[in-house]
């Protein structure tokens, strides 16, 4: 098992959730998130005062998949979510140890 | 009790009973209306053009300091203000008389058919009068809060506003607006309040943000606006309020008040636009700041000309009152190192002094029976910038000393809307 998690620009989270979701995903986890990368920030002018705003809001997504489904997920992400321009987020992939759904009990690929 | 004005005599000089027939009810009803329109400019007005500018920690503190001097300045005006401004004294350059503290002798007489009327208005009912001009007292201190924002104590505040409001406030209204104050013998033109209320509030502001120090982190830390939609809707308040507070300077339902409420509509947008296109052109963007800002500049600038100005000079006090503010509320501001908060000073001292000047410039004889000065003016915006800034500086100081004027770090960092009220926004 794999937990996928995506940093993506926030207007892209609805064509993200479409994709996934054709691929098989069950579930997925968002959060709003703020953060640097290359795109770095913005500049914001209040009468003459200039504040730099150097985290930019992102959206982040967590996925648990089956080893099988990872690189479909990946594929689906990386398609649905590009825009071309700098900015566009990043995909990370590590192991998952365990996955437990609590109303059952039941645990690994059944828990996904 | 007052005396009663005969149909003969001269114009009264001191408040008087008269007749009900004397009441025109035109003038009394579109100044019952400009009581509410300028009431509206400090509650919600000011209120929310602040409260959206200040970071949210805050929101809550600085809605409460618009309503809070609402209140205590309307029963400082019943106990003690009105009289001090608006009734004749023992010298032109003191405060006024004692005749009218509680408002005693303020009447209205069902059954003699009689009422009390000011001399400053002798077509309406006192007690509208008097109320019209508390609302003027109102803003007036509810400006300053625009310098001091952030970081003054509460209780300190009220201090402050009260003993401001009685010895500065009600000197310079009566200075001017008195017919037997000394600045208003001499000449100063000051129709609605450029001098009294915006040159006025604006030094008090720059005295308090000297007093008191800049905000914590400041200019370090990024303090941007929490919520402009507010601030937009605020400016909006003020704008539409302001036709009470220019046209219902009029003190009649007349053609010079509708002059007053033309001037004031082009002066505004004048000044909206010279400061969007300064901004536009020097930062690169226009911003909703800055057009609502300058829209503030055009109205404080053409406060004291409308009533003696037509449209064309307005265009030019408003466009010269946009540019010049928005220079001292970014370049000045950073070159001399003050924290004028929310520029209290900036658009309102400077957009005041732009205004009276200008007053003595383009004042016409045909709108008014009154040449301007330019060097009367002076007399005006002088006496107002040394007497506001040395008396302001002088009871900050003390407050400061005896019970402390500014909440302690940790307060200011935690924002004063949990620190000081007990209460937040989320």
């Amino acid at each position: 098992m794999k937990l996928i998690t995506a940093i993506l620009k926030p207007f892209k989270l609805d064509d993200v959730r479409e994709a996934v979701a054709e691929v098989g995903v069950q579930g997925v986890t968002v959060t709003e998130v703020r953060g640097f990368g290359r795109q770095r920030g913005h500049t914001e002018i209040y009468r003459g005062a200039e504040y730099v705003v150097e985290f930019v809001p992102k959206t982040k997504i967590e996925i648990a998949v089956e080893d099988s489904l990872v690189d479909q997920v990946i594929e689906a992400i990386s398609k649905s979510a590009r825009t071309g321009n700098v900015g566009d987020g990043k995909i990370f992939v590590v192991d998952l140890a365990q996955v437990v759904r609590i109303r059952t009990g039941e645990r690994g690929g059944s828990a996904i | 009790m007052s005396a009663v004005w005969a149909d003969d005599a001269p114009a009264p000089t001191v408040p008087v009973l008269v007749g009900f027939d004397k009441i025109n009810s035109g003038d009394t009803a579109w100044m019952l209306t400009s009581v509410a329109l300028v009431l509206l400019m400090t509650i919600p007005g000011l209120a929310l053009f602040y409260g959206g500018m200040v970071r949210k920690k805050n929101v809550l503190a600085t809605l409460m300091q618009s309503f809070a001097i609402t209140c205590i300045v309307t029963i400082l005006w019943w106990l003690i203000g009105y009289s001090w401004a608006f009734t004749p004294g023992s010298s032109p350059y003191l405060v006024g008389g004692a005749t009218r503290f509680l408002l005693n002798g303020m009447v209205y007489q069902h059954d003699a058919m009689r009422l009390t009327v000011s001399h400053l208005g002798v077509t309406i009912p006192e007690t509208v009068y008097c109320m019209f001009q508390l609302t003027f007292a109102i803003i007036t201190p509810a400006l300053i809060a625009g310098s001091f924002a952030d970081r003054m104590k509460f209780s300190s505040m009220l201090v402050f506003i009260s003993i401001w409001s009685l010895i500065v406030y009600c000197p310079i209204a009566h200075w001017v607006w008195e017919p037997s104050g000394w600045l208003a013998v001499k000449g100063v033109l000051d129709f609605a309040g450029g001098t009294v209320v915006h040159i006025n509030a604006g030094i008090a502001g720059l005295a308090s943000c000297l007093v008191l120090g800049k905000r914590v982190g400041y200019p370090k830390e990024s303090m941007p606006p929490h919520n402009l939609t507010l601030t937009l809707v605020g400016a909006s308040l003020l704008w539409v309020g302001w036709f009470g507070f220019n046209a219902g300077s009029a003190v009649a339902a007349d053609g010079r008040a509708g002059m007053a409420m033309a001037v004031t509509q082009i002066a505004t947008a004048a000044a909206a636009l010279g400061w969007m296109f300064a901004e536009w052109i020097s930062k690169g963007k226009p911003s909703v700041l800055g057009i609502a800002s300058g829209a503030v500049a055009g109205l404080v600038a053409i406060t004291p000309a409308s009533g003696f100005v037509g449209p064309t000079p307005a265009v030019a006090i408003g466009a010269v009152a946009g540019v010049m503010c928005f220079l001292a509320a970014t370049s000045l501001k950073s070159a001399l190192g003050y924290d004028d908060s929310l520029d209290a000073f900036g658009v309102h001292c400077i957009g005041g002094i732009v205004g009276a000047l200008l007053t003595g410039v383009f004042a016409s004889k045909e709108i008014s029976g009154s040449d301007g000065s330019v060097l009367t003016q002076l007399w005006g915006v002088g006496t107002t910038l040394v007497y506001g800034f040395s008396v302001s500086f002088i009871i900050l100081k003390v407050i400061d000393i005896t019970m402390g004027l500014r909440v302690t770090e940790e307060q200011e960092r935690e924002g004063l809307d949990i620190s000081l009220h007990g209460e937040r926004v989320e």
